[in-house]
């Protein structure tokens, strides 16, 4: 269980996020959702230090965040990744054996065994020798999870994994996703396509720079929590699966 | 021609000075360039081999080795620039601009009270032929370093420069793989300081690496490719400058231009002559 207190961060004096308090559960996928420029992705990496925050405290299992962050496996948005970086599919997996490796110890041919399944298990193991520039935006996601997978993490953190893929590749991920989770990983995603909500999600954060709720679907995916978070104008639309009590 | 060279070769001192620190100074720009420009770093590059002249003049001043006072200027500069970006509202490219300039300035006018203004040519334009045995001893240690440097961090070169949030996420220490990258930038400009002389130190640091990213997908390949085009340039651009008498670095720099503009048109990755392959979307 991933535990949020009274986290609050500011970029250049204006608040991005306000006194967030909120736990995470373990074995169940949850999403964090609200509008643009809610704070979405600020709250994944301001959780675990990644952007610096004014106050506030996480924990995992009651241990400090900074102390399991070995544990973390991270998904950046994919919009941020360097395409035309010179490496191929199969060292990008790679690249998740590394934190357990530590300093000095170089993978050997049990990480790129690793590697193959891997990368079998996301369905891309024909594209091990490509490089990145040249896969669709859904085989380059698939790539990203597994190398989430090989880190082994009880952590799991995605920005944006759905954007933009295709449904072959958006399966394969949420298959995968529902697999971690019976395993007990905590899984927590950002997500802004409302309409996909109940299809992925057990538990969902509700944001807009402050916290609105968060919870199990059924209490906290309401159409009251929806226009607190968005404003009146989301009201009238009917969400499939929001529950309008 | 080559004869001649060859002949100055086993007669003068300072000709294998001149080739021996041309080889290594090749070596190393190729390797710390390659990171250089994939962390998109090229403006950074530019900046610490301009800021470390203040430290080369001072050291002058003081009478110790101009390694250490370039040192101390080369981080004060990667260190201001990094404060200035975080702690107002500029962007980094910005903060570069103001840092190096003036860190530059400074260092012009320090090495006006320090020595005449031929000194100043050599440090700014670079003069291969004017090197010391103990600059040169020096130059190999650095490489020595800088290599070991590679070898031993790069797995962690690799995934903090291809994905840093994910690095960063699980624990590892970007900040400091950053500044002990400058600090081996700044070591690099040094050397290259006596080749081709501060200006021209990026293009030493970037073209040889730019060409070999247009050569390969695997980063040890580029790396390796980029070592070698430094060494070919800076040891065609010596034959060059001490057969005909041209300015040893801006010859150098221009050899290394070559080597690029044959990559860019010939490359099979990036080739304005083939046609690039398409995307795979159908595959799926």
């Amino acid at each position: 269980m991933i535990e949020v207190k009274n986290l609050t961060v500011a970029y250049q004096g204006k608040e991005a996020l306000s006194n967030i308090h909120l736990t995470v559960r373990k074995g169940a996928i949850t999403g964090i959702i609200g509008p643009n420029g809610a704070g979405k992705s600020t709250l994944l990496k301001g959780m675990i230090g990644l952007v610096p925050k004014n106050k506030g405290e996480t924990t995992f299992e009651e241990k400090e965040i900074a102390s399991v962050r070995k544990n973390i496996a991270y998904v950046e948005q994919r919009n941020e990744i360097d395409l035309s970086f010179p490496i191929k599919v199969e060292d990008v997996v790679l690249l998740g054996t590394f934190p357990k490796l530590g300093l000095f110890r170089r993978p050997k041919a049990a990480e790129r065994q690793k590697v193959i399944e891997s990368l079998k298990k996301v369905k891309m193991e024909d594209f091990a020798k490509r490089q990145i520039g040249e896969l669709s935006g859904g085989q380059l996601q698939r790539v990203f999870i597994a190398r989430a997978l090989i880190q082994e993490a009880d952590i799991i953190l995605l920005d944006e994994p759905f954007v933009g893929i295709d449904m072959k590749s958006e399966q394969v991920i949420i298959d995968l996703l529902k697999e971690l989770k019976m395993q007990g990983k905590t899984i927590l995603i950002v997500h802004h396509d409302l309409s996909k909500v109940t299809d992925y999600f057990d538990d969902v954060i509700i944001l807009n720079r402050y916290l609105v709720g968060c919870g199990p679907l059924d209490s906290t995916f309401t159409t009251e929590n929806i226009q607190l978070a968005y404003g009146e104008t989301m009201g009238n639309v009917l969400i499939k699966g929001v529950n309008s009590q | 021609m080559i004869g001649h060279f060859i002949e100055g070769l086993q007669n003068y001192q300072f000709l294998q000075n001149a080739l021996i620190t041309s080889v290594v100074v090749g070596i190393v720009s190729g390797v710390i360039g390659s990171f250089i420009i994939l962390r998109g770093m090229s403006l950074m590059g530019d900046a610490i081999s301009h800021a470390v002249l203040p430290g080369v003049a001072f050291s002058y001043i003081l009478g110790i080795n101009y390694f250490i006072g370039a040192s101390v200027f080369g981080i004060g500069a990667a260190l201001s620039i990094g404060f200035v970006t975080r702690k107002s509202r500029l962007k980094s490219d910005t903060a570069i601009g103001i840092v190096f300039s003036s860190f530059f300035s400074l260092g012009i006018i320090a090495i006006s009270f320090a020595k005449s203004s031929t000194d100043l040519y050599h440090i700014l334009f670079g003069n291969v032929l004017a090197v010391r045995s103990s600059d040169m001893m020096i130059t190999i240690i650095v490489a020595i370093i800088v290599i070991l440097f590679v070898v031993l961090f790069y797995k962690e070169l690799l995934v903090s420069s291809f994905d840093p949030i994910m690095s960063e996420a699980y624990g590892l220490n970007v900040g400091a793989i950053h500044y002990l990258l400058m600090l081996l930038l700044t070591f690099v400009a040094v050397s290259a300081m006596q080749t081709v002389g501060t200006i021209l130190v990026v293009a030493l640091l970037i073209t040889p690496a730019a060409t070999a990213y247009l050569l390969t997908n695997k980063l040890s390949v580029m790396i390796v490719l980029s070592a070698a085009i430094g060494t070919l340039s800076s040891v065609i651009g010596l034959f060059f400058s001490y057969s005909y008498n041209w300015a040893s670095g801006a010859t150098i720099v221009l050899t290394a231009a070559v080597f690029f503009i044959l990559a860019f048109i010939f490359s099979p990755k990036q080739s304005i002559l083939f046609k690039k392959r398409g995307m795979t979307n159908e595959e799926i």
